[in-house]
């Protein structure tokens, strides 16, 4: 690989990221007025973008407002729901709870990437208007 | 080079396909997903085209079908937590039955080798097993918790009365009838994280599981009084993992099948890849080498979610993805 093409690379990987970032950074908290950005739920810096093969391999880590959040769990479902419905290219997505700001970090993290619970969440029609109001206006 | 050779792509679908599935004459080709409705493809000359389309039969995603061993019914599983009975007749499909019980989504439904028990599992945790009845109704016969989570997916052993689920809590378990309910007789541990799938070989001695943790796992059944001296609990046999396929697979692994024709173990990966792996021939039982028979990237567009391979011709093959799309393919060993 060429030098020249990996420095493509990067700009297109930086790019993605500021994206991703513009897109997640006006999400509404589940159970706040605020932004996730202006509770510190999320930062640019936690958005990671590297490749997969050709495609984008985004990674988010968010921050839940208190280490017991019930609602963290929603919070990364509205992040996903949020890039999988605006970013136009192919790119897989992995979301985590930063290490050591919550209780059941582990748990959370496992449900917020099994698909299959996704999939099932987006079909319950509770779950997709929480969703909905967090996103509006986003 | 050993190679996967694309024969057909099936389109249709108009969301993600979760699950296809051969009837067990290899001639018809289920298949479903996120758009709630079954596609049945069939072959007209040399091509794979879609025979019946059966929709409104459930309210949300179809996670899964299975066909019953004699062929004329095709159970789908769904996560509008029932399961629903279609009987084909003249080669058309009425929906006979729908079964309610779980509490939410249903994940995966597997009829007995008899036809005259039905297995099904749920994020409920629970395992149900319904039995048939000679007026075709279906009667809960047990309800089994014993995973500690969602349970993925559950297949009966391709011989004996005996079941086996695997779950979101790591865990394999084995179930079978003691005197007058379903106990757990054995509990396979050794995956990190969710199993999603499990397929017997052949001899139903063995099984390979796949997991979130990106690896394939072989587990091998020692029965009591084995040579090897694996300490077994009464006239259960201990099941045992003998081999672990780490290093191969980029994302989760959705779905894995053993071939009950030649032996060959393929994969479903959220790399968008089809692997497939084989036995070597100089392999101890006891500590078995699996290799790398082929890598099909891009298998797909997306996750590939689904692969099973047709009962009859050996080395023909069906996917599924995210993609929407059904392909199905040929193995050319070298």
């Amino acid at each position: 690989m060429s030098e020249a093409f990996e420095n493509d690379d990067n700009g297109d990987l930086k790019q993605m990221r500021e994206l991703v970032y513009d897109l997640i950074r006006g999400i509404i908290d589940p159970e706040k007025p605020e932004t996730l950005e202006e509770l510190n739920v999320v930062s640019e810096e936690d958005v990671s973008v590297s490749r997969l093969n050709k495609d984008y391999l985004i990674k988010v880590v968010f921050v839940p407002t208190v280490p017991h959040c019930s609602l963290a769990s929603l919070i990364g479902l509205s992040i996903r729901t949020k890039l999988e419905t605006s970013i136009p290219d192919k790119f897989k997505l992995d979301i985590f709870i930063k290490e050591g700001t919550h209780e059941t970090a582990d748990d959370i993290n496992k449900q917020i990437n099994d698909k299959e619970r996704i999939a099932a969440a987006m079909e319950n029609p509770n779950l997709q208007r929480i969703v909905n109001q967090c996103l509006e206006n986003s | 080079m050993a190679k996967l050779q694309e024969l057909m792509k099936l389109s249709g679908h108009q969301d993600r396909v979760w699950c296809v599935a051969w009837n067990p004459t290899g001639t018809l080709l289920a298949s479903c997903g996120g758009d709630k409705i079954i596609r049945i493809w069939g072959k007209e000359g040399d091509k794979w085209v879609c025979k019946s389309i059966l929709a409104e039969g459930h309210q949300r995603t179809i996670r899964s079908v299975g066909w019953s061993p004699c062929g004329n019914y095709l159970a789908s599983a769904s996560f509008d937590a029932t399961t629903n009975i279609w009987s084909r007749k003249e080669g058309e499909f009425e929906c006979i039955a729908s079964l309610e019980g779980h509490e939410n989504e249903v994940k995966a439904v597997s009829w007995a080798p008899t036809g005259l028990l039905l297995a099904t599992c749920s994020r409920d945790k629970s395992v149900w097993i319904w039995e048939v009845t000679e007026d075709e109704e279906y009667e809960c016969a047990s309800v089994i918790s014993s995973h500690t989570q969602d349970v993925k997916y559950a297949v009966w052993h391709p011989t004996r009365e005996m079941l086996a689920s695997c779950s979101y809590d790591n865990t394999i378990k084995l179930f079978k009838e003691e005197i007058d309910d379903w106990t757990c007789c054995n509990t396979l541990e050794s995956h990190t994280s969710t199993v999603w799938k499990i397929s017997f070989d052949q001899t139903g001695h063995r099984i390979v599981s796949c997991s979130d943790d990106k690896t394939l796992k072989i587990w091998q059944e020692y029965l009591p009084g084995n040579p090897e001296g694996i300490d077994t609990i009464g006239k259960e046999s201990a099941w045992k993992c003998v081999c672990t396929l780490s290093g191969y697979h980029n994302r989760v692994i959705y779905d894995v099948d053993w071939s009950h024709s030649n032996g060959l173990i393929v994969s479903a990966c959220g790399d968008e890849c089809i692997r497939v792996f084989r036995e070597e021939e100089i392999s101890d039982k006891n500590q078995p080498s699996f290799s790398l028979v082929c890598t099909q990237n891009r298998a797909h567009s997306q996750d590939v979610n689904s692969v099973a391979w047709n009962p009859k011709e050996p080395g023909l093959l069906a996917s599924g993805s995210d993609d929407g799309d059904v392909k199905l393919w040929e193995v050319v060993l070298d």
